[in-house]
């Protein structure tokens, strides 16, 4: 039983709960796909059917689903917190058996009404799972090696489906959120001390491991990793987007080309540039100031959620805004540090602001739940 | 107990909030390594970078092919493509715009509302994207803007190739005509070729452009341009040529073609004419035809209503999507049918009192006063409707259908040509499952002598004459070769009916054309190398009311062009070694023996002697007439044509 059941009476209820909405986050969110939209306006030439306009109307479409989530309990969430996470493992499963083979990668479920991109689905499932799990575990719990080794297994088994598929980037982020909502459950510190040390280890290993029998990356993953490392190594070839984007990027200046006249956008040398490598079209049109304004839309946005966090008393809710809130800055840093040539090329969206119906609907719902969290909180009296 | 479940959960919580604001101190480090590196990318190496953008020069075109020409059997070129030239207009290089489009009207004649056009394209578009302001201009209108290229800076002439048919009205039907791609094009395609995207790009609209469009399309090349920082292609690297489309060689004799769609003249009418022992289409004529290149070039509101309201509805193509109640000719497959069942053989006759009764019902033959005892030449010659009607109750709906069927009736020809029409074969089976209602006497009665709920295309019906001429069960055929690989079909194989029945048959056709008093007896051929056997037909339109037949018969000339009868006819040449079968169908053109024969005579004679129909093979009496009709028809002139496309004929 949740805290918050006990005291049910603070709880605002009914259409009263639209005034205790996390209103400057949804307004934060808005901001952050209103750049979106530009953007993909821009990129497309102007042409506001290409891209744009799908894009708003799943975003009218996330914003609905968001707000109709908000108004269910927490505990609601919590409660079938399991359910989504077995249906998420096996939709990811399924996908892994007769998935849609996209850009080389089966990712893609068809529902027949909608692309469903099931390691998306499972970036959410994974932490409401393990908040759920450390709700239900008594705090005094949580460094016990058995009790450790469980939610491990929770995050292994998603990660090691996500790898199969072959997602990495989606990989990293499921094991990052994971550890997250591990490390603010109050895991020891030792824990992540002996995880860290083993990751070290483990790529010194992988990277031994190219070209011999048992290399454990694919070639084009190794690649990447060789072209991160010097991309002036093969600049028309694998090289080519990070060196193309950098110069984007660095070409924007203080105040950036001005809008719709990024060369390096418009004369198609910027690959992807409506999905991955957004970023260096906003940066390269709007400049640093542009750039920099996105990236502060972006901090206020986790600032928000966990000022939210800090206030709970419900674990469960606590752990899944804070793990939502990780999930979500690791998809901008990853992303922006891939496209500031920091990270090798991974191939994860920017967060909002890339084109792509189920990434953006997948985190709507999830700022859902984060607003769920935020309208049922206990308050004083 | 509850208490201690409190203070766990509180000392809890402050440990999620600690780890929380910890989290969030590694996060803003993190942040705070991404806007020092965005700062040191963007303004201390900004400079660097800019240097870099300029310098970031190499990019890759697509060089769309040459798409794949057309030609007709012996080498003649029906679409080709032909060099124009366009006039493109940048913003940025430009500057004032309407300043520099109001010069270039002085240059080549525009419009103000053509102008205004552009000027919001340029608009919209980004600065160094260039935009046409005029399409298909003159040499003339061309060199005129290159020599003002000093005042009009920003406008360039570009080349580029288009589709050009230099037959124009005479294939529209079968080759049809290309267009720029349209969203729905695109959206019919499951991974749409790149090269759609290019702008300007063409691809088949109708007819065999669009049947054959991946053949002739071809590959795209590609090349690696220098462009600079704004996009101006300062020179070429390297290009990897396309592959251009392959192209056709069409069965069709693009004379024959020519003589056949002239002959047509302006009735609503249409004709075809196959070889009889390889299926080839040597014509396929649709009249009336439009001109096909003004489609290319953006048909004009007002032309494309006036092709639209006219009621001989030029756009359809008659000879495969126009479907006719057969008439009389379709007495061809009741006798084939009846013989094949054995009721009849070629001496049993039946008796033509004007009418036959059955079930409480009469049914009339078209001659109010009957033809007496007929056998089967006869009842072909005379056209008897009782002879058919008597054997049709013999045989039953099912076998004629069948033999239908067999002969290519009711059937969906494949061939590269759009809506090719399937007809209607009609049986019990049919009608039960088309109307939910069972077959009745009259519907036999009906379908015996071609009407009711018969349909067939002057394409089946001739393919229907081919198979009988030649005892073979040819398929039509319109495409002789792709890319200059003989599209080898193989022979035939001989019809599963009795040859023996398919010669009695062939000698009622004969009957008709060639003994006095029958029906084709006045379009006659007398040159014996060429005689002609043939069948006529006219197909009512409409059902006569009681009080029609009680004011008696009304002239075909009395009523309104849309009410009167269809004309048909199908015949083959020469008698004893059949080389050619024609259908033609003269829509609402009265008499099938008086309209459509002559028709079918001339392109007989005109495949058969390689030239002008031969006076000599006319019956005597006919030549002064022919001779001022033959002389008076619209042909082309193949012999200049020639020389004035032969220069880009092969480009």
């Amino acid at each position: 039983m949740s805290f918050l059941e006990y005291r049910i009476q603070t709880v605002p209820t009914g259409l009263r709960k639209a005034l205790y909405l996390n209103w400057p986050l949804v307004l934060l969110l808005t901001s952050v796909c209103a750049v979106g939209w530009l953007m993909l306006y821009s990129v497309a030439g102007g042409d506001i059917t290409v891209w744009a306009e799908p894009q708003m109307k799943r975003f009218v479409a996330g914003l609905s689903i968001m707000l109709v989530m908000a108004f269910i309990p927490i505990w609601f969430w919590r409660n079938i917190s399991g359910v989504i996470y077995l249906g998420a493992v096996g939709l990811l499963v399924a996908v892994d058996v007769m998935g849609h083979v996209g850009m080389g990668a089966q990712r893609w479920l068809n529902l027949g009404f909608i692309m469903l991109q099931p390691s998306e689905v499972m970036k959410i499932a994974l932490v409401m799972m393990l908040a759920a799990y450390y709700d239900w575990l008594p705090p005094n719990k949580v460094s016990h090696p058995l009790w450790v080794a469980v939610p491990l297994v929770l995050i292994l088994l998603p990660v090691f489906l996500v790898m199969v598929q072959p997602d990495l980037g989606t990989a990293i982020l499921l094991m990052g959120g994971g550890a997250v909502v591990m490390f603010c459950a109050g895991v020891s510190l030792w824990y992540f001390a002996v995880v860290l040390g083993a990751g070290v280890g483990l790529v010194t290993v992988v990277l031994a491991s190219r070209g011999k029998s048992w290399q454990l990356l694919r070639d084009y993953q190794f690649k990447r990793i060789d072209t991160f490392l010097d991309p002036s190594t093969d600049p028309l070839g694998a090289g080519y987007h990070i060196t193309q984007a950098k110069i984007a990027l660095g070409s924007g200046g203080w105040t950036g080309r001005g809008f719709m006249q990024g060369t390096q956008s418009r004369l198609n040398f910027l690959p992807e540039k409506h999905t991955d490598f957004i970023f260096t079209v906003i940066a390269e049109e709007l400049g640093f100031i542009g750039a920099c304004s996105l990236l502060i839309l972006y901090v206020l946005i986790i600032a928000f959620c966990i000022a939210s966090a800090v206030q709970m008393k419900d674990r469960f809710a606590a752990l899944v805004t804070l793990g939502i809130a990780a999930s979500f800055f690791f998809l901008f840093a990853v992303n922006m540090l891939m496209v500031m040539g920091l990270a090798p090329v991974v191939g994860v969206p920017l967060p909002l602001v890339s084109y792509g119906g189920s990434a953006m609907m997948v985190l709507l719902t999830a700022f859902g739940i984060v607003q769920s969290a935020h309208v049922h909180r206990a308050r004083d009296r | 107990m509850r208490r201690i479940v409190h203070r766990d959960r509180d000392e809890s919580t402050r440990k999620i909030t600690r780890r929380a604001l910890f989290m969030g101190g590694a996060m803003s480090a993190v942040v705070a390594v991404l806007g020092a590196r965005l700062r040191y990318m963007q303004v201390d190496e900004a400079d660097q970078y800019r240097t870099l953008a300029e310098e970031n020069r190499i990019s890759i075109r697509l060089i769309p092919p040459n798409r794949g020409q057309i030609f007709d059997r012996n080498g003649r070129l029906i679409a080709g493509n032909e060099q124009n030239y366009r006039v493109t207009i940048t913003r940025e290089d430009a500057g004032d715009v309407p300043e520099i489009l109001h010069r270039l009207q002085r240059v080549i004649p525009l419009t103000d509302a053509e102008l205004a056009r552009t000027a919001e394209e340029v608009r919209k578009r980004s600065a160094f994207v260039s935009v046409v302001v005029a399409d298909r201009i003159s040499w003339d209108e061309m060199s005129r803007v290159a020599v003002n290229a000093p005042s009009l800076p920003g406008v360039t002439p570009e080349v580029g190739l288009s589709r050009i048919y230099p037959l124009d009205t005479d294939f529209a039907h079968i080759v049809g005509y290309v267009g720029p791609v349209s969203e729905r094009d695109l959206a019919a395609q499951k991974n749409p070729d790149p090269l759609l995207q290019i702008p300007q790009f063409q691809i088949g609209k109708i007819g065999v452009e669009t049947w054959m469009e991946d053949e002739l399309r071809g590959q795209a090349g590609s090349k690696r341009i220098e462009v600079n920082a704004v996009g101006r292609v300062m020179r070429e690297l390297d290009r990897v040529e396309g592959q251009p489309g392959a192209d056709l060689h069409l069965t069709i004799d693009a004379e024959v073609q020519n003589f056949a769609q002239a002959r047509l003249g302006g009735e609503s009418a249409s004709v075809v004419a196959i070889d009889v022992n390889t299926g080839d289409i040597l014509a396929a004529a649709s009249a009336p035809s439009f001109d096909p290149n003004l489609f290319v070039r953006g048909i004009s509101y007002t032309d494309y209503a006036k092709l639209t309201e006219n009621d001989h509805r030029p756009l359809s193509n008659k000879a495969v999507q126009g479907t006719y109640p057969p008439g009389s000719t379709f007495k061809i497959i009741t006798a084939l049918a009846a013989l094949e069942a054995g009721v009849i053989d070629s001496e049993s006759t039946v008796y033509c009192p004007g009418y036959y009764e059955i079930g409480g019902r009469r049914f009339h033959c078209w001659s109010r006063w009957g033809h007496g005892h007929m056998n089967l030449d006869g009842a072909m010659g005379k056209s008897c409707d009782v002879y058919f009607y008597d054997v049709s109750q013999r045989v039953g709906i099912d076998k004629i259908a069948e033999m239908g069927r067999r002969m290519g009736l009711g059937q969906r020809h494949d061939l590269p040509m759009s809506a090719i029409a399937e007809g209607v074969m009609p049986d019990k089976d049919w009608k039960r499952r088309s109307y939910d209602q069972e077959w009745r006497i009259g519907d036999t009665i009906n379908a015996s002598i071609g009407q009711g709920y018969v349909l067939a295309s002057p394409l089946q019906l001739a393919l229907m004459t081919a198979r009988l001429a030649s005892g073979r069960a040819v398929t039509p055929r319109l495409v002789k070769s792709i890319g200059g690989v003989e599209d080898t079909p193989p022979e035939p194989p001989m019809m599963d009916v009795n040859p023996a029945l398919l010669r009695m048959v062939r000698h009622g056709m004969y009957t008709v054309s060639n003994k006095l008093g029958m029906t084709g007896y006045n379009s006659r051929i007398v040159d014996p190398a060429m005689t002609m056997a043939g069948k006529s037909g006219t197909s009512q339109v409409r059902n006569i009311s009681a009080a029609e037949r009680a004011r008696g018969v009304i002239g075909n000339d009395d009523l309104p062009w849309n009410r009167r009868d269809h004309a048909l006819f199908v015949g083959f040449a020469p008698y004893d070694a059949p080389k050619v079968a024609v259908a033609c169908v003269v829509e609402h053109g009265g008499g099938g023996s008086t309209v459509a024969a002559p028709i079918v005579r001339d392109l007989l004679l005109r495949i058969l002697t390689g030239k002008m129909p031969p006076l000599a093979a006319y019956p005597e009496s006919q030549r002064a007439r022919i001779q001022t009709a033959l002389s008076e028809m619209s042909l082309r002139d193949f012999s200049a044509l020639a020389s004035a496309t032969g220069v880009q004929g092969r480009a």
